[in-house]
């Protein structure tokens, strides 16, 4: 039995049962920072309140939401956009949101391959960030199915028809994930379980576990230099504030953090408001018709550049491809056989690898959007192959890296 | 380790500001809770009070609730004149009277069942019983049976408008 | 002290945001969907108005030698459709719309062209080729013994004298009258044959929607498609998508069955507007708050922003 004395204030009392100022020292005032960092490193902060917005927006859309294949449609867009107080706000929100969190982790993604953030000792803090991406993705894929309109059907029917494996013909398999021939009631309420329950789940202890691997290797800085943490904070602790290389996490880091959250906000709510479109596409707004494929169809935007690498090649070759390009990048830590933590700008041929993916990958989004016809078929092919490419002259190229 | 004043002001500043914006996204989330418009115009309930025959009890439904209807013949009419507070918990629309109440028992909801023979109302929940006027005979309901909002439209009755009838028993304590 | 990189992370991060967004919105869209240029209903293709009309002789013109009558109704002026929807688009394919708003909603140029050819005015002669013996429903104007191009003024003239002004002429109106005989609108409650009332007795609902379903049955023989319902379409097609097909559904549809409207520039705003306040209804309210919100988060981002540079007073 721990020893237990008479509180000597409500703070103390819960201290002895909580051990509430230890939590706030590991968790915030003593959790030490780099103080050499630019905002970039506020991404993971900005998809927090990110995430927070999509769940709170979340809640209230489920109040009125129905996960039935007749009433949908109608509980969205008369019920929510036109009955509820409010229900338009929280669904524009959640939609704009929805689109704007994978350019934020794009950014934070490729944000951590420039500064090397996924190496030495913070491999596991990669791995489940790339489960995050994943997570967030058939969250995003399930979400889109619960409007039921035009795209929500045919991106539910040509995305499972992928799991039929091409010459593998697993007809059976397609069926037994939709629940029936084609996606109907049984798809879209299982989706519904999915994106409601289970996903959000699976993202939550994914998010525990990305901030518990960062916790012992802490958060990298600008040069990739190494710094002795238990050194820096002493000095910080002393009084020397400004001669540390670190500061806390609570207010040093948070205040720089709230105000590109601030900036950020800024932005995003300017797009719920006025600018929206890119994130409520048109097409869904047509509801389903298992008998009518649209004129064009498309994924949203953030998963355009793997829905390219899907479209140029046969069936098999371009399944293959897809699953390649779902997968490689999990496995930059070990494909980068390179010593050296410092960002890309002192890495030789890495720098230009970098820089060259990030365009490779663009041009795949722009081409994924497009009709595969024509010069942009050709440039997605092109792309394709350089995607691919880039990724077995990884290990050559890193391997030649002179040790800086 | 605690803030230093400096920092504590605008920190104390910039919580104020995100608070303000809390209580904005507090206020839209208990308005997105309010029943929608097509419920509350769903809150009306016209019936014609020609389609009633006597001593016959028919439950119609208004928001949601059963509403009993009773039309009273000369005798059911009797036993009620007694007391005169029964009396007023009637409607009398074109010479008829009419019972017209919440078919809910006031003691924990359970609809009460209406016995022709008896002319009375027994409630199977708890053993509460009602008269002809649907006035509380037996623990253990703390009242009779509401009456709804009413307004006589001629020979039609409206629930849910408050007619003067129905803000006068209001006002003698004839229902909540 | 280091050079501060952030500006220029900044506008590598922006620049690089911006391109994909051009490449996959205005860049795509450009692609996919081709622009068709409005001709602000100029009608060019009908010709120039000659004649000025007389709303009395065209009255009688309308009630009797033009027998518009015979199949038209006109509310306004107290005569009934001589058979009632359901009926009328058994018997011709379909409703022959009343004629009280007429004047108001459609365009004079339209009109004129309309009483003489209906097929050729409606833009539905690939599928009424009088040549192959496939009449149009409505019969053309052949004239009454006199000057046709000023008898058909009259009678243009004498709708017009009857129809509301522009001013009166609701959102509801337009759409009821340019729209409402092929489009429902289930949003604003509105079907083919009428706004749906809301019934006590379940009997009464039934009957109201197997008459909907007769009509609707006729309507879809007549068209080949049955016409969708337009609630949302101001969100899936947009209004200028809209308002130039509404000037020549050939522009978008080729071949389809879908006759030009023939309405006026007023009314054609007044058909978006009720359009928009079906699908897009919390527009002016969006808007609203919008603005009270984005003033907010300004103040907001420089609150942090102070607090920001308040706390890192002693870290630099």
């Amino acid at each position: 039995m721990a020893h237990f004395t008479k509180a000597t204030s409500v703070k103390d009392w819960f201290n002895q049962r909580l051990a509430i100022d230890k939590v706030e020292k590991v968790m915030m005032s003593e959790y030490w920072i780099p103080k050499n960092i630019n905002f970039l490193w506020a991404m993971g902060m900005v998809l927090v309140i990110t995430f927070a917005l999509l769940l709170v927006s979340g809640i209230f859309l489920l109040m009125y939401y129905q996960p039935n294949v007749t009433t949908a449609f109608d509980s969205v867009n008369y019920t929510i956009m036109r009955e509820v107080d409010f229900g338009w706000l929280w669904r524009h929100v959640h939609g704009v949101a929805a689109s704007v969190v994978f350019l934020i982790i794009y950014i934070h993604m490729f944000t951590g391959i420039y500064y090397g953030s996924y190496k030495k000792g913070r491999e596991m803090i990669w791995i489940s960030g790339m489960l995050l991406f994943v997570a967030f993705s058939a969250e995003a894929f399930s979400g889109y199915m619960l409007p039921w309109g035009q795209m929500s059907y045919w991106a539910g029917m040509v995305i499972t028809n992928l799991f039929a494996g091409g010459s593998l013909h697993a007809d059976g398999l397609v069926e037994w994930i939709r629940g029936d021939y084609v996606p109907a009631q049984a798809f879209l309420t299982r989706f519904f379980m999915l994106h409601v329950l289970l996903v959000p789940l699976a993202i939550m202890g994914l998010i525990g576990l990305h901030f518990g691997a960062l916790r012992i290797p802490h958060v990298n800085n600008q040069d990739g230099e190494e710094i002795d943490f238990d050194e820096e904070s002493t000095k910080y602790l002393a009084g020397d504030k400004a001669g540390a290389k670190v500061m806390r996490f609570a207010n040093d880091f948070m205040a720089k953090d709230m105000m590109v959250v601030g900036v950020y906000l800024v932005f995003f709510f300017y797009l719920v408001f006025f600018h929206f479109d890119f994130a409520m596409d048109p097409v869904n707004f047509d509801p389903a018709n298992g008998l009518k494929t649209p004129a064009h169809i498309y994924p949203e935007w953030y998963f355009l550049w793997s829905y390219e690498i899907l479209r140029p090649f046969s069936t098999d070759t371009g399944l293959i491809a897809f699953a390649f390009a779902q997968v490689i990048f999990v496995f930059l830590p070990f494909l980068d056989r390179s010593p050296n933590t410092v960002p890309a700008s002192r890495r030789g041929l890495f720098k230009i690898w970098f820089w060259a993916m990030l365009v490779d990958m663009i041009v795949l989004t722009a081409m994924g959007k497009l009709p595969p016809a024509g010069i942009f078929s050709t440039i997605g092919f092109v792309a394709a192959l350089t995607f691919i490419g880039l990724w077995i002259l990884l290990p050559i190229i890193t391997k030649m890296e002179r040790k800086v | 380790m605690k803030n230093n004043s400096r920092r504590g002001f605008m920190g104390m500043a910039f919580g104020a500001v995100a608070g303000i914006g809390a209580v904005g996204s507090l206020y839209a989330m208990k308005k997105s809770w309010d029943p929608l418009p097509s419920v509350k115009a769903a809150g009306f309930t016209t019936l014609d009070m020609n389609d009633y025959k006597e001593n016959e009890l028919v439950t119609e439904k208004w928001r949601g609730k059963p509403i009993f209807v009773l039309k009273l013949n000369s005798k059911m009419l009797e036993k009620v004149k007694d007391k005169k507070s029964d009396m007023d918990r009637l409607i009398e629309i074109s010479g008829s009277h009419y019972m017209v109440t919440i078919g809910l028992c006031t003691h924990l909801g359970c609809i009460p069942g209406y016995r022709p023979a008896e002319e009375n109302f027994l409630c199977a929940c708890h053993g509460g019983m009602y008269d002809l006027s649907g006035d509380v005979t037996k623990a253990p309901p703390p009242r009779g049976l509401d009456i709804p909002p009413f307004k006589i439209d001629g020979t039609k009755l409206v629930l849910g408008e408050e007619g003067p009838e129905y803000k006068a028993m209001k006002e003698n304590g004839i229902t909540l | 002290m280091k050079t501060n990189k952030e500006p220029l992370i900044l506008g590598v991060v922006v620049f690089f945001t911006l391109v994909t967004y051009y490449l996959v919105e205005p860049f795509a869209h450009h692609q996919m969907h081709k622009h068709v240029e409005s001709e602000h209903y100029a009608y060019s293709d009908l010709p120039d108005l000659t004649k000025t009309g007389d709303a009395l002789r065209g009255k009688d013109l309308v009630m009797g030698a033009g027998a518009c009558t015979g199949c038209h109704g006109i509310k306004s002026a107290d005569m009934p459709a001589p058979m009632d929807a359901v009926s009328s688009a058994a018997a011709y394919g379909v409703n022959p719309p009343d004629l009280s708003n007429a004047g108001a909603v459609y365009d004079a140029k339209f009109l004129t062209d309309l009483i003489k050819n209906p097929a050729h005015a409606l833009m539905v002669e690939h599928k009424f080729d009088a040549a192959k013996g496939k009449m149009h429903p409505m019969a053309q104007f052949y004239g009454a013994g006199g000057d046709m191009d000023q008898e058909v003024a009259d009678m243009v003239a004498y709708l017009q004298s009857i129809a509301p002004k522009a001013e009166e002429l609701t959102p509801v109106m337009a759409f009821e009258t340019a729209c409402g005989r092929c489009h429902a609108n289930h949003y604003e409650k509105w079907t083919q044959i009428g706004s749906k009332p809301t019934f006590k007795k379940k009997q009464d609902e039934l009957a109201f929607d197997t008459q909907v379903l007769d009509y609707t049955d006729s309507l879809t023989k007549y068209m080949g498609k049955l016409p969708p319902d337009l609630s949302i379409y101001i969100r899936s097609r947009g209004e200028h998508y809209i308002k130039t097909f509404m000037e020549n559904p050939q522009n978008y549809l080729a071949g389809t069955a879908m006759p030009r409207v023939g309405v006026n520039a007023e009314a054609a705003e007044k058909v978006i507007e009720f359009l928009e306040d079906s699908g897009d209804t919390k527009r002016h309210e969006r808007a609203a708050v919008g603005k009270n919100v984005m003033i907010y988060i300004i103040i907001f981002a420089i609150f942090a922003l102070l607090w920001k540079k308040q706390v890192w007073r002693d870290l630099h």
